[in-house]
């Protein structure tokens, strides 16, 4: 699993030790382990119902896990026996740390895009409304958006709502950024301004865990790739040896569905 | 004007409604103000039933679900005059069995809040599933999206889910409001003077029925056209950020 990461080394983000997901009776996670480090771009990929997107949102218990650890920045977060979290208030507190992204935006729509994007630093980590206010100028600065500012969502392109969206994740300057397929909702000409907002973010060094079906962005931007099937890591590596060398048969079929 | 008067020959009628004696314009005006202060009681606190009932509704766990169920179910179910009745009569009696017990003397029960309570119940259990429909029309995304930045259950709930069911439950809670208003009337059962027992006094005293009785209605008519102006901006407030559904506007 170390092999050729690009930040050895560094402390780990977040780790994920042998997560289990039920849904009644059905198995979506058997077991699944990773671990970003600081730096990292952990690319998740795999076929519909994998479970990818239910690995990325247990890591913020959007989703309750089944049984498993999940370490955010050093700090477990604490389950009861029966998996559920025990202690909301820790939950929250990690959520805070983890910038989610999701497939379809999800604004608030009766909020303009500075309002989205200073709400959860004003209203949940307590950060002063003018200070707030600044960065968030130059959060939609960076993503194009600064001119929109006192729009709402619903008068935007997807694109826009989207990287008004990942604006909206940066602000609590997030230990780790989760993005759930963020340009699966996407027409095709918009779905390249989004990527490059990701693309910047890896290269200036923000950890992420990115769940994706855009094969080729996953090999340019990861870090590190891990392929899921039926709610098992099939396979995972570094994208190049992935990409180039899949071993596993599921893998090799499944590459070439998407290609 | 005066040219008016004349004709119609409204000058008795007039006379009639002036607000000094012997004139009933300031008994009526006095019964309006009682009757809005019982709307506003009633609706406000059918508002906040409403949230409560709305949220267990919806959140809370099964037995709490059961007890709101049968309340807005039974509250649904009876005439509202029958309700006011049971309310108002068994509501005073309990108070005073309760203070007979506890060794006070028997209390008046003071009819603005009696009659608050009363309606305020009654409001309460429609705006209960008003609320209710509107916050499940909420998209559930941008329910999800708040949790997922750890927002507290009672934040989440007043800075996104209050504010984004609001214009889905502004249209039912503006007839919840202009019922209330009508309710009122009802409380003249109970000797309550409000508008309408204010007229019927005024008119059976003075054998003016029409009079009063046109001019009652035409101060509803003006606490309706007043509030369909309040109701209007909330709902243009609160739909902030939706596109217009007709085209080419905004």
């Amino acid at each position: 699993m170390t092999a050729n990461r690009t930040a050895d080394g560094e402390p780990s983000a977040i780790q994920v030790i042998d997560l289990c997901k039920n849904f009644g009776s059905v198995e979506v996670l058997k077991g699944v382990s990773l671990d970003a480090r600081k730096g990292d771009v952990v690319a998740i990929i795999g076929g519909s119902g994998s479970g990818k997107s239910t690995l990325l949102r247990c890591t913020n218990f959007l989703e309750t896990p089944t049984s498993g650890k999940i370490i955010v920045d050093g700090e477990e977060v604490a389950m009861r026996a029966d998996g559920r979290p025990a202690n909301r208030r820790q939950i929250e507190r990690i959520r805070s740390r983890l910038g989610m992204v999701f497939q379809s935006f999800n604004l608030w729509t009766h909020r303009t895009l500075l309002e989205n994007v200073i709400e959860v630093p004003v209203h949940v980590l307590g950060m002063h409304r003018d200070a707030a206010t600044a960065r968030a100028f130059d959060l939609l600065d960076r993503v194009g958006l600064r001119d929109k500012a006192d729009t709402y969502p619903a008068y935007l392109s997807g694109g826009q709502q989207q990287r008004a969206a990942i604006a909206r994740a940066l602000a609590v300057d997030p230990t780790v950024m989760l993005f759930d397929e963020p340009t699966s909702a996407l027409d095709p000409e918009l779905v390249g301004d989004v990527l490059r907002v990701i693309r910047d973010l890896a290269q200036e060094g923000r950890t992420m865990l990115l769940v994706t079906h855009e094969m080729k962005f996953a090999r340019e931007v990861a870090s590190h790739v891990l392929y899921l099937s039926e709610g098992r890591i099939e396979e995972q590596g570094p994208p190049e040896q992935l990409f180039a060398n899949p071993r596993s048969e599921r893998l090799q079929q499944f590459l070439q569905t998407v290609h | 004007m005066d040219a008016l008067v004349e004709f119609f020959g409204l000058a008795d009628s007039l006379k009639l409604l002036s607000l000094s004696p012997p004139g009933w314009g300031s008994n009526l005006l006095r019964g309006l103000l009682h009757s809005l202060q019982i709307a506003f009681g009633a609706f406000g606190l059918g508002l906040i039933i409403g949230l409560f009932g709305a949220c267990g509704k919806l959140y809370g766990g099964p037995v709490l679900r059961d007890l709101l169920a049968i309340y807005t179910t039974v509250i649904r179910a009876v005439p509202e005059l029958v309700l006011i009745l049971i309310l108002y009569y068994a509501g005073s009696d309990l108070i005073n069995k309760a203070a007979e017990a506890m060794g006070y003397d028997r209390v008046e029960i003071n009819g603005v809040i009696a009659g608050i309570w009363v309606l305020g119940l009654v409001q309460g259990a429609y705006a209960t599933e008003v609320l209710r429909g509107a916050i499940q029309a909420v998209p559930p995304g941008q329910i999800e999206a708040a949790r997922a930045f750890g927002m507290p259950p009672l934040l989440l709930m007043r800075r996104v889910t209050v504010p984004a069911m609001m214009s889905f439950a502004t249209p039912g809670l503006a007839n919840l409001w202009l019922i209330a208003t009508k309710d009122t009337a009802l409380l003249a059962i109970v000797g309550f003077n409000e508008l309408t027992l204010e007229t019927r006094q005024a008119a059976s005293s003075t054998r003016a029925y029409f009079t009063f009785f046109l001019a009652a209605g035409a101060l509803y008519l003006m606490v309706t056209l007043g509030s369909g102006v309040v109701f209007g901006w909330i709902e243009k407030w609160s739909r902030r950020g939706q596109p217009s559904l007709r085209e080419g506007r905004r």
